[in-house]
């Protein structure tokens, strides 16, 4: 209810300040004219959306693969661990927009090369997170694995995966809104031609249409928070009624 | 050497600790250092001691869970499997939250290379579900649908499972209130008296110690070691009443008095 007043009062006050200023709607456009705009460009924008989710949907499948692939090694053996986390982080700190042209100059100007960029954005947060979770067991239940005689093979199986479904679920939330703007980005370098919302972004910076170019960003977000809610849902969901445990907060 | 239980008064101890020392690399003394100890066959022996004079440590020893660093710590089995034959209770339930309290107690059966070969009927199951005072209807419940005490039960119940021949109980009432913990302390004594299974207790609590065992043992020093051993002269089968007998009292002042003589290990004194 609160961020909703919020929302309204931002509104509200965006509005006056372009009444009030006199500013020119090339520079400033207010919430009217994006309203009116975003009216306009709906069927464009649903389908880039479309578009942008599909391709951040990918990446963020690609991700899930290969970081608890990757985590399960890292779990195993911490002399991997050294030896490679090192070029995790390093992934983590390359910036996405140096990422998008050399992956695209690779790969094509196609959806495939969109969705990789989605997923290298998006690969880091699983690897950590599952590998957190795979690694940070309670000690009793360690000792009464071992206890028992369980094989390695067993307590990762009925003991180390289970425990780090929270862990997985937690990094594919913090990974999707990652996906998101990784496809943004990457639609916005393949730009013309395509259907999604970076190239539109793109086009739109480049004609100043600025009421539009608000609209575009503003969907943007949207489908950003709606990829984050929807992780959240259905995460938490799973794992109450399949598991009997909790997302948290972590 | 194993021998037939009912053959004599004579039993074997079930451990037998000659001079054990445990040194964890890089700490400056031992933990432990002459520790000799025997558990009698069939016993119920608490262990008491003063915080961090390594009882719980101790514990973990004999569960094989740690390594002597020299010393001998036998174990005399009556059974031809004697490794698989322990059950350990924790501190806290630990148990698995995605599954059911049956499948949680069917857990240690269906671990180690031999898994599968051993299993319990869900009348079994339920068997022994009742006698850790839970019911049949408990069974399909997952751990959050169970209260703090009943999941320590399912705890007890699982640690049963395998059959073991010990039980070692790792201050398993320490996170229960008071009246929880004193049916707890009734239950698993007159489990205990059902079953004749040498179990052990590591507990901070000397009422507990006294009312639930036979004999109690002081650790202490630094390394430690035991320092004393008590025999608690309370009747084999002991409801609430023993409570106030004056036999227990009698029991509980020699412990504590023991205690007290008790050189203090680490910067703390005992809190008990």
């Amino acid at each position: 209810m609160r961020e909703i007043l919020v929302f309204v009062l931002l509104v509200v006050v965006w509005q006056l300040t372009v009444w009030v200023g006199s500013i020119h709607p090339v520079l400033f456009p207010g919430p009217a004219a994006v309203a009116t705009a975003a009216w306009k460009l709906r069927l464009d924008l649903l389908e880039a959306t479309f578009r942008t989710a599909l391709a951040a949907f990918t990446g963020l499948s690609i991700s899930v693969i290969v970081g608890t692939l990757s985590a399960f090694v890292f779990s195993q053996s911490t002399l991997i661990r050294r030896a490679l986390y090192p070029y995790a982080v390093l992934l983590q700190t390359i910036p996405i927009i140096a990422i998008a042209p050399i992956v695209i100059v690779s790969f094509g100007r196609g959806f495939f090369s969109i969705a990789l960029v989605s997923s290298v954005i998006s690969l880091f947060p699983i690897i950590t997170n599952t590998t957190t979770g795979l690694l940070q067991i309670d000690p009793n239940l360690l000792d009464l694995f071992r206890l028992n005689g369980a094989t390695r093979l067993q307590t990762l199986l009925k003991l180390r995966v289970p425990c780090s479904l929270p862990f997985l679920f937690s990094g594919i939330r913090i990974a999707s809104g990652s996906a998101i703007v990784g496809a943004i980005v990457g639609e916005f370098f393949v730009g013309s031609g395509q259907p999604g919302l970076g190239a539109m972004i793109q086009r739109k910076s480049a004609s100043l249409d600025m009421a539009e170019l608000y609209a575009t960003v503003f969907t943007s977000t949207a489908l950003g928070t709606l990829a984050f809610a929807a992780v959240s849902l259905l995460g938490e969901s799973l794992l109450r009624r399949r598991f009997g445990m909790s997302l948290g907060g972590r | 050497m194993p021998s037939p239980s009912s053959a004599s008064d004579k039993r074997p101890p079930a451990f037998a600790l000659r001079n054990l020392e445990l040194r964890f690399s890089g700490a400056e003394r031992p933990v432990f250092q002459n520790l000799c100890l025997d558990v009698v066959d069939g016993e119920f022996l608490s262990i008491v001691g003063p915080s961090g004079c390594g009882k719980s440590t101790l514990l973990k020893m004999l569960a094989g869970l740690l390594m002597p660093s020299g010393g001998e710590l036998n174990r005399c089995s009556s059974s031809a499997d004697s490794s698989s034959r322990i059950g350990f209770v924790f501190q806290h339930p630990t148990l698995l939250p995605w599954r059911t309290a049956l499948d949680n107690l069917l857990l240690p059966l269906e671990l180690g290379p031999d898994a599968g070969k051993r299993r319990l009927s869900r009348t079994e199951c339920e068997e022994l579900l009742l006698q850790v005072g839970l019911t049949a209807a408990d069974a399909d419940k997952r751990p959050s649908e169970l209260s703090g005490g009943m999941q320590m039960r399912l705890s007890l119940a699982r640690a049963l499972a395998t059959g073991p021949d010990v039980l070692l109980l790792d201050e398993p009432f320490a996170a229960v209130d008071d009246l929880l913990r004193l049916r707890l302390q009734e239950d698993v004594r007159q489990l205990y008296e059902r079953k004749h299974l040498t179990t052990i207790l590591v507990t901070h609590n000397l009422h507990e110690a006294v009312f639930m065992s036979d004999r109690v043992v002081v650790l202490g020093g630094s390394p430690s070691k035991v320092v004393d051993s008590i025999s608690v002269s309370g009747p084999r089968s002991r409801s609430a009443e023993y409570r106030q007998s004056p036999a227990f009292y009698n029991d509980l002042r020699s412990v504590t008095a023991a205690l007290f003589r008790t050189p203090v290990s680490g910067k703390e004194s005992g809190d008990a």
